[in-house]
């Protein structure tokens, strides 16, 4: 059976690495030298391409069998066994020294490393409040927005703006940005209660534009594209410090940020709230029907995603000091929309897991920065084929029963 | 029809739905009362699921009005209110095709129906105080002891969409109890079962109704199971009710043959 599928799937990478280097031939084969008028004919290249086609072919092929073989997995409306590393690592005696050890290693980080990678952190750091917040929203609320970075670019804004005209420092527009981006939220929530996935999708992503471009225009409120500069960064009681100083402070600020959205959305997740917005998500029909609030919810779970963005816009503007228009564009959105969809909507490790990855690797394979968006979409293809989840899937709570209390009814 | 009834739960009087230019359902009087049985029945198309959306305010009913007597005693007018609070009122229902939450666990299906009869709210959540904590212990021990009922209670952890056929029903009628019903609405409750299965769930439905205290209004083809369980049936045709009685009365009556055989065309 193995050797038969083998053989099959030989054959098929045979066709298609002919297939492709045929079709690939005038581009890769020949070459026109327009001023010496001579036709270079590069056989190398084909060979190369033959072999390199072949291999890969073959790769997805045996990929997509194994894939296959793994039947119930692949369907996303039937909920599979854990694997063996996930039963391992949700043992608890396992991920608590784990979880110790990397609070400690973050803890370290800024008398380990330079300022120059503590300031990468820093950015990453945010990054996982972000998807955090969306993920609130999307991935357990299943509301689409596209329009995300608005609430953060409210944040940001609101800090430079205060500090600006009035000198507020850091710690008192804090809240004010938390307030202001769940505002925001629900600001946006109302005309969008009615709809839902693609409508939802088209909505949103028209709010995150108009909100830039009303910064990007106002030139009277916001200085327009050239952005506000200048801002404090953020004070501890009025100790002065340097700009090195500065950076490990608002790295623990940073960290203290994820913490606490890591606290609030996995108290979020198991609670009557979290729940009725997994219901949402599910079957806005039957949810409504078993009692719950959908305009309620709704409205809550944009609220909480767009406080999390709120909070970190003040801490994104007091990082950077100067922020401008260029800095919010649906591109941020949607990287943090990937971040979410990556890491496996609905799951905070999998939301965490996926800032990192996509806001390190980057950074640190800079030798490969003329393709890192080819490199950027092929991983999202393969994740999607292989893993339509998430890298960490959701998995619920199993709640304790109270048996006694079930025995004497 | 004459006067509501004093012990009516459900009363409908002369309520009518148009979709554009289809009427779909015209001048149909109903009525559940206290305690009672009732089954809706009558061939595809007829209008019965539409009249469950109309009660359950999924659709606002063009004309008439829809009456509904909760546990208090009060008398309310529902139509076109929002579903979430028919609900909360007391109406609770289950879908013809199974809309449970299928990435939730039976148990938190189960527990979502408790959602509207407890307070928890977004700070309570975050901070998990003492009280928030007791709330959640008794929304997960009564969802347990619903789950035991229906006899779910060995796959509370499963995911409901990896539960069989059956299960899925049994576990729909459940969430459905959880909301602390005083009329239980089930649309098709036998749909896709075996006979040995809608044996089993019309045994639970005539345990349910006494141990719940609820009425039951029921939608079903299997006539067996209807015949054997309802009190009252109402039969409709081309959304008007053209029958009404006891099962017996019921199937004696020439109009509800006619219309489910067929009118012979030649005398």
């Amino acid at each position: 059976m193995a050797a038969e599928s083998f053989v099959k799937n030989l054959k098929k990478s045979a066709v298609a690495a002919l297939w492709l280097s045929f079709l690939t031939m005038p581009i890769m084969v020949i070459r026109v030298d327009t001023v010496e008028k001579t036709i270079a004919w590069r056989w190398m290249h084909l060979v190369w391409m033959l072999v390199g086609s072949f291999v890969f072919a073959l790769a997805w092929h045996f990929l997509m069998d194994r894939r296959d073989r793994g039947g119930a997995a692949t369907d996303a409306n039937v909920e599979p066994t854990p694997s063996r590393f996930a039963v391992w690592l949700a043992n608890p005696r396992v991920n608590r020294p784990l979880m110790a050890l990397g609070l400690l290693f973050a803890t370290a980080f800024p008398f380990l490393f330079s300022v120059y990678q503590t300031n990468i952190l820093i950015s990453a750091l945010i990054y996982v409040v972000l998807g955090l917040g969306l993920n609130i929203t999307v991935g357990l609320a299943g509301l689409l927005d596209l329009g995300y970075v608005a609430f953060y670019a409210v944040g940001a804004y609101a800090y430079a703006l205060l500090n600006h005209h009035f000198h507020l420092g850091f710690w008192a527009v804090l809240p004010v940005g938390g307030i202001l981006g769940a505002f925001f939220g629900i600001l946006l929530g109302f005309p969008v209660l009615r709809l839902r996935g693609d409508y939802l999708a088209i909505v949103t992503l028209g709010f995150g534009e108009i909100v830039r471009l009303v910064l990007q225009n106002w030139d009277a409120f916001s200085f327009g594209p050239s952005g506000v500069s200048n801002i404090d960064r953020p004070g501890f009681f009025g100790i002065t410090y340097s700009v090195d100083q500065a950076t490990t402070y608002i790295y623990y600020l940073a960290l203290l940020g994820v913490l606490l959205a890591i606290f609030v959305s996995g108290r979020l997740k198991d609670s009557r709230v979290g729940r009725a917005w997994l219901a949402l998500r599910e079957d806005e029909i039957a949810c409504q029907a078993m009692g719950i609030d959908n305009t309620k919810a709704k409205l809550l779970a944009f609220a909480m995603g767009a406080t999390f963005a709120g909070f970190m816009g003040v801490v994104f503007a007091a990082k950077t000091t100067y922020i401008n228009p260029a800095s919010f564009t649906f591109m941020e959105s949607a990287m943090i929309l990937a971040i979410v969809v990556l890491g496996g909507m609905g799951s905070i490790p999998g939301v965490i897991l996926g800032a990192f990855l996509l806001m390190l690797l980057p950074e640190y394979m800079r030798a490969f920065s003329q393709y890192r968006m080819l490199l950027f979409g092929a991983t999202m293809i393969l994740v999607m084929v292989f893993r339509p989840q998430g890298l960490i899937r959701a998995r619920r709570k199993i709640y304790k029963v109270n048996i006694n209390t079930v025995d004497k009814a | 029809m004459s006067e509501t009834r004093r012990d009516a739960v459900l009363s409908v009087r002369n309520m009518s739905m148009n979709f554009g230019g289809l009427r779909a359902l015209s001048e149909v009087d109903f009525e559940v009362r206290k305690g009672e049985v009732v089954a809706l029945i009558g061939p595809n198309g007829a209008g019965k699921t539409t009249f469950f959306n109309c009660i359950t305010g999924i659709y606002a009913p063009t004309e008439g009005e829809v009456l509904a007597t909760a546990r208090d005693g009060k008398t309310r007018r529902i139509n076109g209110m929002r579903t979430n609070l028919v609900c909360e009122l007391g109406m609770a229902r289950t879908f013809q095709n199974i809309r449970l939450f299928a990435s939730m666990t039976a148990l938190e299906n189960v527990m979502i129906g408790r959602h509207c009869r407890t307070r928890e709210g977004l700070f309570g959540a975050i901070f998990r105080g003492p009280g928030t904590r007791r709330e959640e212990q008794e929304v997960v021990d009564k969802s347990y002891r619903l789950l035991q009922k229906v006899g779910l209670e060995n796959v509370a952890n499963e995911y409901a969409s990896n539960l069989p056929y059956g299960a899925q029903r049994r576990l729909e009628i459940a969430r459905a109890l959880a909301t602390e019903p005083f009329l239980l609405l089930l649309d098709e409750p036998a749909a896709g079962m075996n006979p040995q299965e809608t044996l089993e769930l019309k045994e639970m439905v005539i345990q349910i109704r006494h141990e719940f205290d609820v009425s039951v209004l029921l939608i079903e083809h299997d006539m067996k199971m209807v015949m054997s369980l309802s009190d009252r049936i109402y039969v409709m045709e081309y959304g008007r009710v053209i029958a009404t009685g006891t099962p017996a009365e019921v199937s004696a009556d020439p109009e509800v043959i006619r219309a489910y055989l067929g009118e012979e065309s030649d005398a």
